[in-house]
């Protein structure tokens, strides 16, 4: 086994993480407001539809990711709108979500079927992107480095920020910080358009660096692995990164020890990972008491202040 | 599996309702003809091709039909109401066009003994239910010709599906067309438990290409594949449909599926009232299996080599699964000289000796 090789391992596990890292940042901050958002799979096929469609219109990879957050922020703002102005169900909205932003990316696509973009990879010069070795750092599209980033920036905002400690003041005791004066529909509203703008970008990495094409559904259910995945790290950042890659890991796992002739374990027991070690990681911390349990405590609950 | 089959029933009635507005007051005289599709017409491979049969049907008899397709139906429970919402609707045909659909169709026919039925690569027939499928593996003996001769390595890619008879078949034959033309090489086989699934049809072709391959075919329907083996300069084949806009570099050539003259054949069938139960098993030679233009970078040699495999099909001369084969473990299962029946080969289970893969 070569250095070579286990580089472009590597390369291929980012790539499967990158799309369920974002996805699942997004969430998490929508998830610390309070707000349960299932709707993930759907906003990251409307990010993977603008994406693709605004490089295709404007030729410039850049404006598509910003298309792609706008699509998704915009899909989430439905969502947004039902639960917090209407106080709809947010399982059931959410899963509607899904299944509208699966139908309109498909609407929206169907003028964009068959059509192929450039990829959208790394800006560094090829000496080091496509050198064997440093691609394993310089070799990525700069969605991947954004992903990074904003790890610990989300990190930084939930934990030193004012703004973020009134998110998570609305997401673990709304009526509490209603009642001192802070707006939860708006602090809310906010870290929606941010998990949908966060979820579509992390669908353009599909259509816009994988395989740089629109193809109905190609997502193929990432946006409930993301879900899953807000659950297995605990709400917590830093679990978040090490889940994701974790997940990434196992799916990639799935495919080497296939093609290498390993039959030890059923490729369906490897496909069941991700949610086998999700349901793990709850007992896990269930089993802690309540010190571990880290759900905000206003998770899914509408806000319907007594005044 | 019930938000699925909703959704699935949704577009359905949707589609129902679009199909009866768009046709004129006439569509009460034409004949229904329904199809239940495993992916989005849209996926440019498998689906799409089916889809384009359809299409020539409405071309070819519109004047007398009228079809109605349910595109999405996963290959589960979910497929029987969707089924039943068709032959309710009045459809007198059903054509439900793949492998996971087989016990469904069975059951829905059951219950509908006016309705016929025609289901894809399966092998349950009823007094109301045929079966059809294509030669695939025809086309796939081509593209291991050419694998043969241009692999650098000896290391074939492919990229799997499920263990199908009609995978089992692709692998199979590609793999003994390859070591025809070069006897060392072996094809590592991943299946990825799924027909259409993007980035795992990526993720699977980098991981095949880093363990060495410098070929790799698919038997999935995304064009994904291909776009990845276009970034690294290496070679692949389209599937069902002429891929090569996806990839004009590494697009060697492709496996199309031509199914429209057989539908219009048996609409025509379901028309005039001459509709049998029957299995139905074409090729080359019946023009349901066709190969897209070559690229410019096969060479003359591989050209040469996979036209002839291509003209000894339709004059019948050729057949791959003419021992002596060997199976996965050694095994002699067919001897030298003997050709393998289509009823063995329907329900083939077991790979040739070459091909490396998890079970």
């Amino acid at each position: 086994m070569s250095l070579e090789f286990i580089i472009a391992a590597i390369v291929t596990v980012v790539g499967l993480t990158t799309p369920i890292l974002l996805a699942g940042l997004g969430e998490l901050v929508v998830e610390k407001s309070g707000v349960l958002n299932l709707g993930v799979e759907g906003m990251m096929l409307v990010g993977a539809i603008s994406g693709f469609g605004v490089t295709v219109m404007t030729f410039n990879p850049w404006i598509g990711v910003l298309g792609a957050a706008a699509g998704g922020a915009a899909a989430s703002m439905l969502f947004a709108v039902l639960v917090l102005q209407l106080n709809s169900n947010q399982v059931a909205t959410g899963l509607a979500l899904t299944i509208f932003g699966t139908g309109l990316s498909s609407l929206l696509g169907l003028s964009f079927t068959g059509r192929i973009v450039a990829p959208f990879l790394s800006v560094f010069p090829d000496a080091l992107a496509k050198d064997p070795i440093w691609r394993v750092i310089f070799g990525y599209s700069p969605i991947v480095y954004f992903a990074l980033v904003m790890v610990p920036l989300t990190a930084w905002f939930l934990k030193s920020t004012r703004a973020g400690l009134i998110l998570r003041a609305v997401g673990e005791n709304d009526l509490s910080a209603h009642s001192i004066g802070y707006s939860v529909i708006k602090v809310r509203y906010a870290a929606i358009a941010f998990g949908g703008a966060m979820a579509g970008i992390g669908g353009c990495y599909f259509s816009m660096v994988i395989t740089p094409m629109w193809a109905e559904k190609m997502t193929a259910g990432r946006g409930w692995i993301a879900l899953a995945l807000v659950v297995f790290a605990g709400w917590r950042t830093g679990r978040l990164l090490a889940g994701a890659y974790f997940f990434g890991i196992l799916m990639a796992l799935e495919l080497y020890a296939k093609a290498s002739g390993f039959s030890f374990l059923p490729s369906q027991f490897w496909a069941a990972m991700p949610y086998a070690m999700t349901v793990v990681a709850l007992s896990f911390i269930s089993s802690r008491g309540t010190a571990g349990a880290n759900a905000p405590a206003c998770l899914g609950k509408p806000f319907l202040p007594s005044t | 599996m019930t938000k699925i089959s909703r959704r699935n029933l949704m577009k359905g009635a949707g589609l129902a309702t679009l199909a009866t507005l768009a046709s004129p007051a006439l569509a009460a005289d034409k004949v229904k003809i329904g199809f239940i599709f495993l992916g989005p017409i849209g996926d440019y491979g498998w689906t799409w091709a089916h889809n384009k049969g359809r299409m020539a049907v409405e071309s070819e008899l519109g004047d007398q039909v009228e079809t109605i397709y349910v595109e999405n139906v996963a290959e589960d429970a979910s497929a029987i109401p969707v089924l039943r919402d068709l032959a309710q609707q009045g459809c007198k045909l059903i054509f439900t066009t793949s492998y996971g659909f087989m016990d469904q169709t069975i059951q829905v026919a059951g219950e509908f003994p006016d309705v016929k039925f025609e289901h894809c690569t399966g092998y349950k027939r009823a007094d109301n239910v045929s079966t059809y499928n294509s030669k695939f593996h025809e086309g796939r003996a081509v593209l291991g010709t050419i694998s043969g001769i241009m692999s650098k390595t000896a290391t074939l890619g492919y990229l799997g599906s499920y263990k199908v008879p009609e995978v089992v078949l692709g692998v199979n034959a590609f793999a003994l067309s390859a070591q025809k033309q070069n006897p060392k090489a072996v094809v590592k086989l991943v299946m990825i438990d799924s027909w259409f699934d993007p980035p795992k049809e990526a993720a699977a072709t980098e991981t095949l290409i880093n363990l060495g391959c410098d070929i790799v075919t698919t038997h999935t329907d995304s064009p994904g594949p291909l776009q990845i083996l276009e970034q690294k300069g290496l070679y692949g084949f389209g599937q069902g449909a002429d891929m090569s806009t996806f990839a004009p570099n590494a697009h060697l050539t492709a496996i199309e599926d031509i199914w429209g003259p057989y539908y219009i054949s048996r609409a025509k069938a379901l028309l005039d009232g001459s509709w049998k139960s029957t299995d139905t098993w074409d090729g080359f030679k019946e023009g349901t299996v066709v190969i897209a233009p070559y690229n410019k970078a096969v060479t003359p040699e591989a050209v040469a080599a996979a036209d002839k495999v291509q003209a000894g099909y339709k004059d019948g001369s050729f057949n791959i699964f003419t021992g002596p084969i060997y199976d996965q473990d050694g095994k002699l299962r067919v001897k030298e000289g003997e050709v393998m029946k289509d009823a063995d080969l329907a329900v083939i289970d077991w790979f040739v000796k070459g091909v490396e893969s998890a079970s």
